[in-house]
């Protein structure tokens, strides 16, 4: 759809010390650019979606957006920061949970309780922890701000004691089978396995009528559209630059002087916030959240899509998110069985075979295009340069 | 008194079973830094290897003692089939081969389903090991917890004495000590890695195996213990087993002593908690191999 845009060239080739980009040529050229994309996805968000897909297809469309703010978020803390994260799910659950929390109790009505509290857990009153989540002023920022908190704590406790790598990512999955058991175990007040379901109203919308069903689409596409500009002016900004530089090589930004645990931290409390947002949108659209949608296999079920349209690119993770998604519904009404082998092999061959994703594909031909012209061969090494910049590395 | 001792024993037969399978990922993940996401579905291969053997083989113990050496190769066979097609191709990146063995797990999971049916399946268990043992004070200890204890710390002695004392065993330790001064002292040590990696998934099949007699066999039976055996070889450290002992009976004990206390759910987290916290003293685990390697 648009072009995947290039990070400008690092510092290490640019002879002047590391600032803001100069606002030459190139950078007008990519901005220009980057402004057209954005143009030419809202439009197609906006306009054609809402006029060609069905009701139907549209709800199933706000799911995969959701599932695709998510992928935006793990682009950052993995693509361009280096740190797999197999427990997103849990920022996704905490604020769907948040959001679905609120929303029960406005169905219930002031001073009601949630249907399922008598039923299972014989409560004759509301727990105290749930209590806020009354209020729409603190319910909504919790959707961001807890998973933010979670990740702030975690991140900055492993983070600092240079727990990275592999080990990261054992321990980010274990965070995520922990909040499902945990989430299962207390099931008077959690719902259980059934999770939150049966979520009727969104801040007084009845979420049955199409007409509102739309809306909530509309909301999700303008969140995601302004995740994406947010992410592109991250990893474009110098943070962006420096975060990449952790990620391939964290002993010799350690050496220059920054410090690696807290650029770290920042993309995983991004990425976490970003998973919240997605889980807060994801419960009007869909009217349920539960242990099922954010355990182990669902977080890394977030991470394939990611990997397929090209983790280290802005557009890549979302458009790899939505195509993965797209294709599960689709095969899976079809062929059950026949998805699993699929995702099988898809988690096998992308990430084996096609680490760069679809994205160094398009790169691949976009370096052939340039080099098949000689007039321009002056671009040749800058191309080159920024097509490696999407690659992943070797770490 | 013995509540408290029933405990510690829970706590210990849950070690036992971590321990089994984190013996081959502490070989694995060791030597090769390799995360192998498919040793679950090894552990589920070792436990479909019994069930099948006992279609055949009417006599449960009998079929039970075939099944550990059968169950041995065939998942060990799997795993070096794993290790030539895909992981060998991606030393450089550890990350990536946790994702591309999950994908051999779906994979994997799906042709159990499609072979054996998504429904559980049960085992016999010979009525040796169906019984308790009576210990004085009113105690009872089931002899299959007794036996899966007993199998864990076999594989335990038969892996360190192999490590210490075969030229195979000398072998491997220097790979994982530094893989190229091993190369350049004339190890084959892509030859080495596959062994490794045979005897590694081989013994998740013994786990498997040994799970039969616990429960029922499931195509997703591998997915929910691995990730607790991964952070029994986090914790414990990488490049040597004692770390992996000690840990995982330690988070047996822990979950076993937590689920007493409070709840089962309320137990995981507090092991969670425990695990991060232990992290911030040792990051690099319990007992670490100090070499001069950079990395």
């Amino acid at each position: 759809m648009t072009a995947v845009t290039p990070a400008p060239p690092s510092t290490a080739v640019r002879p002047a010390p590391a600032g803001p980009v100069p606002p030459g040529r190139p950078a007008g050229r990519s901005r220009l650019r980057t402004l057209a994309g954005f143009a030419f996805g809202a439009a197609l968000l906006f306009a054609v979606a809402p006029l060609v897909l069905s009701d139907f297809r549209l709800a199933l469309l706000a799911k995969y957006l959701c599932v695709a703010m998510v992928a935006v978020g793990i682009g950052i803390a993995w693509g361009r920061g280096g740190m797999l994260t197999l427990g997103q799910g849990v920022f996704f659950g905490l604020g769907g949970y948040a959001m679905a929390m609120h929303l029960k109790l406005a169905d219930a009505g002031p001073g009601g309780m949630p249907d399922f509290m008598q039923l299972y857990g014989q409560l004759d009153e509301l727990p105290l922890w749930w209590r806020p989540f009354a209020s729409p002023w603190f319910a909504l920022p919790a959707t961001v701000l807890l998973p933010m908190a979670v990740a702030f704590g975690l991140g900055s406790l492993v983070f600092r004691r240079r727990v990275r790598g592999a080990y990261f990512a054992i321990l980010s999955q274990a965070l995520a089978a922990a909040m499902v058991i945990l989430l299962i175990g207390q099931q008077g007040t959690t719902g259980g396995t059934n999770g939150l379901t049966d979520i009727k109203g969104f801040f007084g919308y009845d979420l049955d009528d199409p007409v509102n069903q739309r809306m909530v689409y509309f909301i999700i596409a303008g969140t995601l559209l302004a995740l994406l500009a947010l992410t592109r002016q991250l990893i474009h900004s110098r943070y962006g630059e420096l975060l990449v530089a952790v990620r391939d090589g964290e002993e010799r930004v350690r050496f220059l002087g920054y410090d690696p645990a807290s650029v770290k931290l920042v993309a995983y409390v991004v990425a976490a916030g970003m998973a919240g947002l997605a889980g807060a949108l994801f419960v009007p659209a869909v009217g349920i959240i539960s242990p099922a949608l954010i355990g182990i296999v669902p977080s890394i079920e977030f991470v394939i899509g990611v990997a397929v349209g090209g983790r280290a690119t802005l557009l890549g993770p979302v458009l790899g998110a939505v195509a993965v998604a797209w294709a599960r519904t689709a095969l899976s009404e079809r062929f059950p069985g026949t998805w699993t082998y699929l995702q099988g092999l898809l988690f096998v061959v992308v990430v084996a075979f096609l680490p760069g994703g679809l994205a160094s594909l398009w790169a691949l031909a976009r370096r052939r295009d340039v080099a098949a012209q000689p007039q321009r061969r002056g671009r040749l090494s800058l191309g080159r340069r920024r097509a490696e910049r999407t690659e992943v590395p070797a770490a | 008194m013995t509540v408290l001792f029933g405990q510690l024993f829970t706590g210990i037969s849950i070690g036992a079973v971590l321990l089994l399978i984190a013996l081959g990922l502490a070989l694995t993940f060791g030597q090769m830094n390799v995360i192998n996401m498919a040793h679950g579905e090894f552990i589920m291969a070792g436990a479909y290897t019994t069930y099948v053997l006992q279609q055949s083989i009417t006599g449960a113990g009998l079929s039970l003692a075939v099944a550990l050496p059968v169950a041995f190769v065939v998942a060990g066979t799997m795993g070096v089939l794993l290790e030539v097609l895909l992981i060998r191709r991606l030393y450089a990146r550890p990350l990536d081969t946790l994702l591309v063995t999950w994908g051999v797990s779906l994979i994997l999971q799906q042709l159990a389903r499609d072979i054996f049916g998504s429904p559980n399946v049960q085992t016999r268990a010979p009525e040796l090991l169906t019984g308790n043992v009576a210990l004085p004070g009113g105690l009872t200890i089931a002899n299959n917890r007794l036996f899966i204890l007993a199998l864990a710390l076999a594989a335990v002695a038969a892996l360190t004495l192999a490590l210490r004392l075969t030229p195979l065993g000398r072998r491997i330790r220097a790979v994982v000590q530094n893989r190229d001064l091993a190369a350049v002292s004339g190890i084959a040590t892509s030859r080495v890695d596959r062994t490794t990696f045979f005897l590694g998934s081989g013994l998740a099949g013994l786990a498997g195996v040994a799970l039969t007699l616990l429960g029922p066999i499931g195509p997703t039976m591998g997915t929910n213990l691995i990730i607790d055996a991964f952070l029994v070889v986090v914790v414990g450290g990488i490049g040597q087993l004692k770390g992996s002992v000690i840990v995982a009976f330690a988070l047996g004990v822990l979950q076993a002593t937590g689920e007493y206390l409070t709840t089962l759910s309320v137990a995981k987290v507090i092991v969670f908690v425990a695990i991060v916290a232990f992290l911030q003293w040792r990051p690099q685990g319990l007992f670490t191999l100090r070499t001069r390697s950079l990395a």
